[in-house]
């Protein structure tokens, strides 16, 4: 692995494998049940509401909204504060953590509900990170 | 549990609070053990159970000279020191132990040694894989994260958060062990250092060293020991997520709620008979979930209980009275000093006593909204 990036670079364990092969190829996966339905995130290979095996893969939109987020001014390996971490409700309905880029990291830029869409910054040879911008021209 | 009653007998915190600098971790524990023995009027020898967190139990027994018959490392964050006398409850009256000793030491400040914990975390750990790329460097920016949400649906202004600190800082006044005992206004607050917006750093604890120990006996044990007894009415324990993208609702904490109901059950009363409570107040947000959740106020109405001055000096529920996390001490797990204040509280000894206090509610947080646990205490056997 060789990092590009001064970010914290994840370990992939053989459950969350199929997730960074997808960041990779510009997919963004989630799991879903096919016996009762729930789709969910982060990975796992069973149902976490009904325990079933029987689960599929889900290749999302990439469109999700701003659920909530804090505008961080502490010192992070490879950021430059300020910058938003974000958690954001995908179209599918899974939530995840990421930031929201490609716009001013400000209280007014940075509105809660606001569409966006998945973008990709590599950090290594293996991880690809998904990252959010803003859809609409914020004013 | 209910026909035979549990007691804390000793309860204490390290001699000094705040800036350690020569002692270590280990010693912080023992400390705050040896006071509490004290208090109880009882030896190490005397001492059958261990339990502590953020330490291995075993190396706080050998260092004191406990040989222990029960063993409680639950170690899941700040609260985890309410589960050890949850814990205690069903071990005592089922005949596991006569005597446990429960510890908490920590080098918040002075970091002898420095903590592993809060980071980087394992980099295979869902944490490490889905959080940390992501810029988040501990509780200051995952702890917080919620709250916007919460500010959203509720309409909720930074000016409102900001009177959580505000108010904790007039209790911190009455208190001459607190950490920081001048009065701030609402402007002060939001000029204070950006941390992560919306929380500025006096909407953040302070780290410090300091420790503190309880000692949990039965009723009928504690009648011949010098130390005042408390009684232990109920406890609640419980989870939710290790990864605060996965709450379930930024609003309101399950965990909070689950604890905090089981508590209650336990101790079979009604939150009106509550005189006095403890929100684990490690960010000025937690005070707002803690009263909601808990089922002091509805949904929303937090801000404005507080803005009353219903938890304020003379309000009608008085809530952190040391100070809280915020202004009294916070050593990086504050559970441990949420309870030793509901003691000092039901047994009328706290610099800012409430007066008429006979039952009072600790209520802990551990990790990033991540568990919950809830001790109900009293000076009377109910």
């Amino acid at each position: 692995m060789h990092p590009t990036s001064d970010k914290f670079i994840p370990f992939i364990t053989p459950e969350t494998r199929h997730f960074w092969e997808g960041t990779k190829l510009g997919e963004l996966r989630i799991q879903k049940c096919d016996s009762c339905g729930h789709k969910y995130f982060p990975p796992r290979p069973f149902c976490p509401k009904c325990s079933s095996k029987d689960i599929s893969l889900v290749l999302c939109s990439g469109e999700a909204k701003l659920y909530s987020y804090v505008i961080s001014h502490l010192p992070a390996p490879g950021f430059k504060p300020p910058f938003s971490i974000a958690v954001v409700e995908l179209l599918e309905g899974p939530r995840l953590m990421s930031n929201v880029i490609g716009c001013p990291q400000t209280p007014s830029s940075l509105l809660l509900d606001m569409p966006l869409a998945v973008v990709y910054e590599k950090l290594s040879d293996e991880i690809i990170l998904p990252l959010f911008k803003p859809t609409e021209k914020i004013v | 549990m209910k026909n035979q009653k549990l007691v804390v007998i000793g309860a204490a915190e390290t001699t000094s609070l705040g800036d350690i600098p020569h002692l270590s971790q280990v010693q912080l524990h023992a400390d705050g053990a040896l006071n509490a023995l004290a208090d109880a009027g009882l030896k190490i020898s005397d001492v059958d159970g261990i339990a502590t967190a953020g330490e291995n139990p075993i190396t706080i027994a050998q260092y004191l000279g406990i040989h222990p018959e029960w063993i409680d490392g639950t170690s899941v964050g700040g609260c985890s020191f309410m589960m050890h006398i949850r814990h205690s409850l069903s071990a005592i009256t089922s005949g596991l132990c006569k005597t446990i000793l429960i510890t908490h030491g920590e080098s918040g400040k002075s970091r002898i040694p420095p903590p592993e914990w809060p980071w980087p975390p394992r980099p295979g750990s869902y944490e490490g894989q889905f959080e940390a790329p992501f810029g988040t460097m501990g509780p200051p920016d995952l702890l917080t994260i919620p709250f916007l949400r919460y500010m959203e649906d509720y309409n909720i202004t930074v000016e409102d958060l900001a009177m959580v600190p505000v108010i904790q800082r007039e209790w911190a006044a009455l208190n001459p062990k607190a950490w920081f005992k001048e009065p701030i206004t609402v402007q002060d607050v939001l000029d204070s250092k950006m941390i992560a917006y919306p929380f500025t750093l006096f909407m953040c604890c302070p780290r410090t060293d300091g420790g503190g120990a309880l000692v949990i006996t039965t009723e009928e044990r504690a009648k011949d020991l010098p130390g005042k007894e408390v009684y232990v009415l109920g406890a609640g324990e419980s989870g939710e997520t290790m990864l605060i993208s996965q709450m379930q609702d930024f609003t309101t904490s399950r965990a909070f709620k689950t604890s905090a109901n089981r508590a209650f059950l336990e101790a079979g009363i009604e939150r009106e008979d509550v005189d006095h409570l403890m929100l684990y107040d490690a960010f000025a947000h937690l005070p707002i979930y803690g009263l909601e959740d808990l089922g002091f106020c509805e949904r929303g109405e937090a801000p404005n209980f507080i803005r009353d001055r219903n938890t304020a000096p003379g309000g009608r529920l008085p809530v952190n009275t040391n100070g809280g996390g915020l202004s009294y001490m916070h050593s990086g797990m504050y559970g441990m000093y949420a309870m030793q204040e509901s003691i000092r509280q039901v047994r009328k000894v706290a610099a800012a006593q409430v007066p008429d206090v006979k039952i009072s509610v600790a209520h802990g947080i551990g990790g990033m909204f991540s568990a919950s646990g809830t001790v109900i205490f009293s000076n009377q056997p109910n």
